[in-house]
This record gives C-alpha cells, sequence and structure tokens, in this order.
C-alpha cells in the first residue's frame, strides 16, 4: 500500500478531510434500515476483511495516521492522565508491544520495521521518524513505559481489561479520542459497571451475553463489531473533561452547515486475548465522514436517513444528537426517493 | 477456532502411569506465548473418530520453542489417555487449540496456596513459573499417594525450594486443608487441582471459614463419562441425532457434521452451554461450571460432558 499521509488537524482550523479512497473504505455500519444494539460480533484479523477496507489487517493505518498520533500527543501533553497504568499490568504492556510492533512491521513493512534477536529488539516507524533499540522486558530500555510508548504509535483507543473473578477490568488504557467516556473515571472498574448507563442493553441481557462471549475469547482469534455516534466538527477528542470545549458545538448546527459540520463517527471496537497476561485487549478506532462526503453515496445517505428517522429515543439522547438530529434528517430527506436499499452496508 | 499442527518430540515416562510429551511446532516456529495455568485442547483420530482432551501446558511460560503437557492413563476411559500413552510416539502428529487460561493466577491478590492432588499439578507447573518471574508470595503443597507416584519432585523442589511442601500418602504424610486455610491473611488466594473429593472439600472448608468466594480457585476437567444412549432434537438447526452411550452429545453433534461451540471439552468453561427446550426424563449434569441451582432448573446442559436418560430431548440450537 502507498498512504499518502495527510498533514491536517482535528481540533482548532479543522483542517481534516477524506480522500476519495478514504471515503469509499469508510465502515459505513448500517445493514439495514433499522439500528437496534444487537452482539453483532465478528472475527477480526487476517483474512476477515478485504483487501483495502479497514478490515484487511488487525490494526488498520490510513491516511490519517501522522495527524492522529500528533492529535494524541497534544492531548498528552495537556492532560498526561488520558494515560493510565494500574501496577500489575506490567506484563500486559509487554503483550501490547509485541502485538502492535508485530501487526504493523507484518502488515505495512514499507513503514515499519522491526528486528528480534532474542530479546533485542530494534524498531523503525518511518512515518514518525522513530528508530529504537531495546531489550524486550526491561522497562529501563524505553523512554516511557512500553504500552505509552508504543499506543502513542497507533490510531484509536486502547483500553485493557484484566480477567479475574469471571469479570473484565479496565486496569489501562490510552484514551484520548473517545466520544464522551472517561478512562481516569472508569479505571478499576468492572465490565457490567462501566456499561450501566447504556439505554436499552440491559434489559435485552445483551452484557451478560457479551460477558460470558469475552471471557473465553481466544488468543489468536480476534473479534470486532462497530459501533457509531455522531460528532460536531472533525474532533477525536470529544472527553468529558474537555466538555466545554467541544460541547457547546452541538447547538452550532444550522440546515446551511449541516453538511460540513456533523460527522458520522465509527468506532471499529476490536478485542484481541493477549498471551502473556491473559488480559484482553480493546480497541476503539473511530473514523469520522462528514455528511457531505457521505451523500457522495447515494445509497449511504438514503440509508442513514432511514436510521435517523427511526432511532429509538433512548438512544438518540444516550448519544447527544437530540440538538440536531432534525437537522440531520431534514438534510437528508430530499435525498431519499424510498428506494429498496437491500441488506449491506456496501456503498452503491 | 485456530488450531496448531503440532510434532511430538519426545516421550518421557515419569511414573508407572504419568506420560510426559514434549510438542514443538511443524513448522519449525515457536509456539504461542501463554499464562501460566493454560491449558491445550488435544484432537486425536482413534480409529476414525476425534477425540479431543484438555491438558494443562506445563513447561515454563518464558520457554515458547515447545510445549509440555503430561498425561494421566486412566482406565476405564473411553480411550485418549490410553491412546496418549500407547500410539503416540516421538515424531507423532497432532493437532491442538491455541493456550485457553480458565485457572490464571488472580492478579490483586498478596499470597498465594496452591494445592496439588496427583497428576493436578500439571496447571501449577506454569503457573509456579510466572510466580517466581513476578516475585509473588506462594506456597504449593503437593499430595501423592507413593513415592512411586512423586511425579515432577526434584524439578519442582529446583523451581519452588523452601516453598514447596510434600505429602506423600503412603508414608502418612496428610495434607490438612482445614488448618493450611485457618491461619492465612487477608488477601490470600487458594488454588487447587487434583480429585474432585479433594476439590469438594477445599471448597467446603473455604466456605466455613469464611473465604470469600473469589478468592478460591480450582480446575477441574472432567472425561465425557460412558452412558445410556439417547436422542436429541436440535430446533434450529432441523436436526434430530441419537448420541452412543461411548460418546459425548458434543461430539455426535460434531460428527453429524453440527458447528456447535466448544473450548474445554472438560465441563469447566462453559463455553458450550446449551439451552434445554424439553426433556422428559433426567438430565444428568457432570460439568463443573453450572450452580447446584442452574442444574436443578434444568434449563442449561454442557454437551461436553454430561448426558440425559430420557426418549426425548430438545436443545435450542
Amino acid at each position: 500500500m502507498n498512504t499518502q499521509f495527510k498533514q491536517e488537524t482535528f481540533r482548532d482550523d479543522y483542517t481534516y478531510t477524506n480522500s476519495a479512497e478514504a471515503i469509499r473504505r469508510f465502515p459505513f455500519p448500517f445493514a439495514e434500515d433499522e439500528y437496534m444494539y444487537s452482539v453483532n460480533i465478528e472475527m477480526h484479523g487476517e483474512g476477515t476483511g478485504a483487501a483495502g477496507s479497514v478490515f484487511e489487517h488487525g490494526i488498520d493505518v490510513d491516511e490519517h495516521y501522522i495527524a492522529e498520533c500528533e492529535d494524541r500527543r497534544i492531548v498528552l501533553d495537556e492532560d498526561p492522565d488520558r494515560y493510565t497504568a494500574l501496577p500489575h499490568m506490567m506484563d500486559a504492556q509487554w503483550d501490547m508491544v509485541e502485538l502492535m510492533m508485530d501487526s504493523l512491521s507484518k502488515d505495512y513493512p514499507e513503514h515499519f520495521q522491526l528486528q528480534k534477536d532474542g530479546d533485542n529488539w530494534h524498531w523503525v516507524n518511518k512515518p514518525l521518524g522513530i528508530d529504537q533499540t531495546f531489550v524486550f522486558g526491561d522497562e529501563a530500555t524505553l523512554p516511557m513505559q512500553p504500552f505509552e510508548y508504543i499506543s502513542r504509535q497507533v490510531q484509536g483507543d486502547w483500553i485493557i481489561l484484566d480477567q479475574r473473578d469471571d469479570d473484565l477490568f479496565a486496569d489501562m488504557g490510552m484514551v484520548t479520542s473517545q466520544a464522551d467516556w472517561s478512562m481516569a473515571f472508569d479505571a478499576g472498574m468492572s465490565f457490567k459497571e462501566w456499561h450501566g448507563p447504556v439505554p436499552q442493553a440491559n434489559e435485552i441481557g445483551i452484557f451478560d451475553r457479551a460477558l460470558k462471549y469475552l471471557l473465553h475469547l481466544q488468543y489468536g482469534s480476534p473479534v470486532r463489531r462497530l459501533n457509531w455516534t455522531m460528532t460536531i466538527n472533525p474532533r477525536l477528542d470529544t472527553s468529558p473533561e474537555n466538555y466545554p470545549f467541544w460541547g457547546p458545538d452541538n447547538a452550532s448546527v444550522t440546515p446551511e452547515n449541516v453538511g460540513d459540520k456533523v460527522y458520522l463517527r465509527v468506532e471499529l471496537q476490536a478485542l484481541f486475548r493477549l498471551p502473556r497476561s491473559n488480559a484482553i485487549a480493546f480497541s476503539v478506532r473511530g473514523y469520522l465522514i462528514s455528511l457531505n462526503e457521505l451523500i457522495t453515496y447515494p445509497r449511504w445517505g438514503k440509508r442513514l436517513h432511514r436510521v435517523l428517522k427511526q432511532l429509538h429515543p433512548d438512544l438518540s439522547e444516550y448519544k447527544g444528537l437530540d440538538n440536531y438530529r432534525q437537522t440531520v434528517i431534514d438534510f437528508l430527506a430530499p435525498l431519499d426517493d424510498g428506494a429498496d436499499l437491500g441488506l449491506g452496508t456496501h456503498p452503491e | 477456532m485456530s488450531i496448531l499442527n503440532v510434532k511430538v518430540a519426545d516421550v518421557e515416562q515419569v511414573t508407572d502411569v504419568v506420560k510426559h510429551f514434549t510438542l514443538v511446532q511443524e513448522n519449525g516456529e515457536p509456539l504461542p506465548h501463554f499464562s501460566g495455568g493454560s491449558h491445550v485442547v488435544v484432537s486425536m483420530n482413534i480409529n476414525g473418530r476425534i477425540h479431543r482432551n484438555p491438558y494443562s501446558l506445563m513447561g515454563s511460560t518464558a520457554n515458547t520453542d515447545s510445549y509440555h503437557i503430561s498425561v494421566r492413563k486412566q482406565e476405564n476411559s473411553r480411550g485418549g489417555s490410553v491412546f496418549m500413552h500407547e500410539q503416540v510416539k516421538p515424531g507423532s502428529r497432532l493437532q491442538i487449540t491455541y493456550p485457553v487460561n480458565l485457572f490464571a493466577i488472580s492478579k490483586m491478590g498478596r499470597r498465594h496456596i496452591l494445592i496439588a492432588g496427583g497428576i493436578g499439578i500439571t496447571p501449577f507447573m506454569s503457573q509456579i513459573a510466572d510466580l517466581n518471574r513476578l516475585g509473588y508470595d506462594y506456597e504449593l503443597h503437593y499430595a501423592y499417594r507413593s513415592p512411586e507416584n512423586a511425579a515432577f519432585r526434584e524439578q519442582l523442589e529446583a523451581m519452588c525450594g523452601n516453598r514447596v511442601h510434600f505429602y506423600v500418602e503412603s508414608e502418612g504424610g496428610r495434607l490438612d486443608i482445614p488448618d493450611l486455610l485457618s491461619h492465612q491473611p487477608l488477601g490470600t488466594h487458594v488454588y487447587i487441582c487434583g480429585p474432585d473429593p479433594m476439590v469438594k472439600a477445599l471448597h467446603i472448608n473455604a466456605r466455613e471459614l469464611g473465604w470469600p468466594e473469589n478468592h478460591v480457585h480450582s480446575e477441574e476437567f472432567t472425561a465425557p463419562p460412558i452412558g445410556d444412549e439417547f436422542k436429541v432434537q436440535l430446533k434450529q438447526s432441523g436436526v434430530e441425532l441419537v448420541v452412543p452411550g461411548d460418546m459425548s452429545m458434543l461430539e455426535a453433534m460434531e460428527e453429524a457434521g453440527i458447528d456447535a461451540p466448544f473450548l474445554c471439552r472438560g465441563g469447566a468453561c462453559g463455553r458450550c452451554e446449551q439451552q434445554v427446550l424439553e426433556c422428559d426424563g433426567v438430565i444428568m449434569h457432570n460439568d463443573h461450571y453450572l450452580s447446584d441451582a442452574e442444574k436443578a432448573s434444568g434449563n442449561s446442559i454442557m454437551p461436553c460432558v454430561s448426558r440425559a436418560k430420557c426418549s426425548r430431548l430438545v436443545l435450542d440450537f
């Protein structure tokens, strides 16, 4: 792959845009006209997605890679607590170094290279200009904690779950681009505790089934699902900590600016069992697309119109869409001729 | 489910009834890393029928050039362990699953008491490698029948130093579990692997002494017991099948081409759980996963080890 990494921003002047290729490969999440939660889990990793799609590799690297890593750096400079690791997670830190370096160097050899001589590792990250030799398992040979070091070099948020007492605990994380939740608030919480606020899902028993499934997740067999919300402006850091900087934007949507200002935010959530620690890595990779970009494929515009029109009010409120949902529906309505779209998420 | 193709590199007779197998990956690459207490499920083709048995990984977690499992020969079994003892030689090829850990050390524990009965020592061999590496406070208590059954004693003495205690039944050695549990500091976790009565007794002792349930860990794999033939109807699949007496329900489903979920195949993990819609007789629960109340309700069954005595059993699958 010959990716041209873009220089762009996710704050202030918001210069983020998607190329035609990035729009084509956008992980549009709606296979049907109506949306409700489900345990929509499928296999992830090698051989589970089409070439060129965001599902082709375990960790997707796209044209926004350098800009997203830079946005993460800015967030961490202002608020170092977005990275958290409890002391018993050191084995999991090294598991993450291995998972990320192995994946990137195998899947994108033109950008990332890894040489191993026993525990002596040599890591080269060309896009970020990093060249590092270190001893795997020896923290002192890296400039910072191993998981912080490597998670600054990937896109998306990563939450690492320790498994004990037949439950999962959020005991480590690198979370700088979250959709209105806080790692510092959820650190140490169990699976059901941090899902407490989600409406409608507990009633239908989703969390019991999902937890049981995750406790049995196997090393070598990662899985994924898609989740979604909407964001005003292409802002990655929509954290509760920084609500004053982005919250008021929710009231800024008008019929004139809706196409440029409102973004569909799709989270590719993947889960990987980690070998040494028996922990689970939960990655939340956000993809942003403006409505104007999205409707370049009319099928997607029609589908989104129908989903938003029929969305359960509890979900609309939980996702924070109430302020501008009707404006989006009005914007999309003239594009929807009511044609049967059939099943599937494909653009055309 | 990801599968590894392995070759037997070495077979060692450890005691009269225990053999130790060294497995390497057929393609010559290192095997996947794993955490202490993990097991793999070994597939064996015995006269055209696939048997799958779980065995604990007992080598050091630091070395993944090879995996190590030990098998106790079980007489009166359906043949998996006998096959491993009599048919599997250096050079034999087997298929194993990726490691799964149902018996992990609780990393929040302040002290760890490990109790092994006989062949139940195997999961602790890899756990001890982790405990030593992490510098955790632990003790190992290992009970076995007679000096001839002292599998891995020298190795354990070398690994554990004065943290290991041996109890040899034929020499009058006796592990007093209530006494051991009664003087542990707060924050201690206990782990047991051994014969069923020993595991049950420990759970009772711990409860009577007021131990929190989540500080008591056990691992027991049950071999699918032999029983009577019975019929199963799979409602969603629209399939009816017969489970022969010497086959588990899960095996019978697989034989019929049904892609049923499973992980440990020993009644421990709960992955293969099936919902029972109808049963006009009795379900013979043999698993360690469902609670007594769940077993009594008869709404679920673990087809890897459990059977039914009835003329009609309907599953929602």
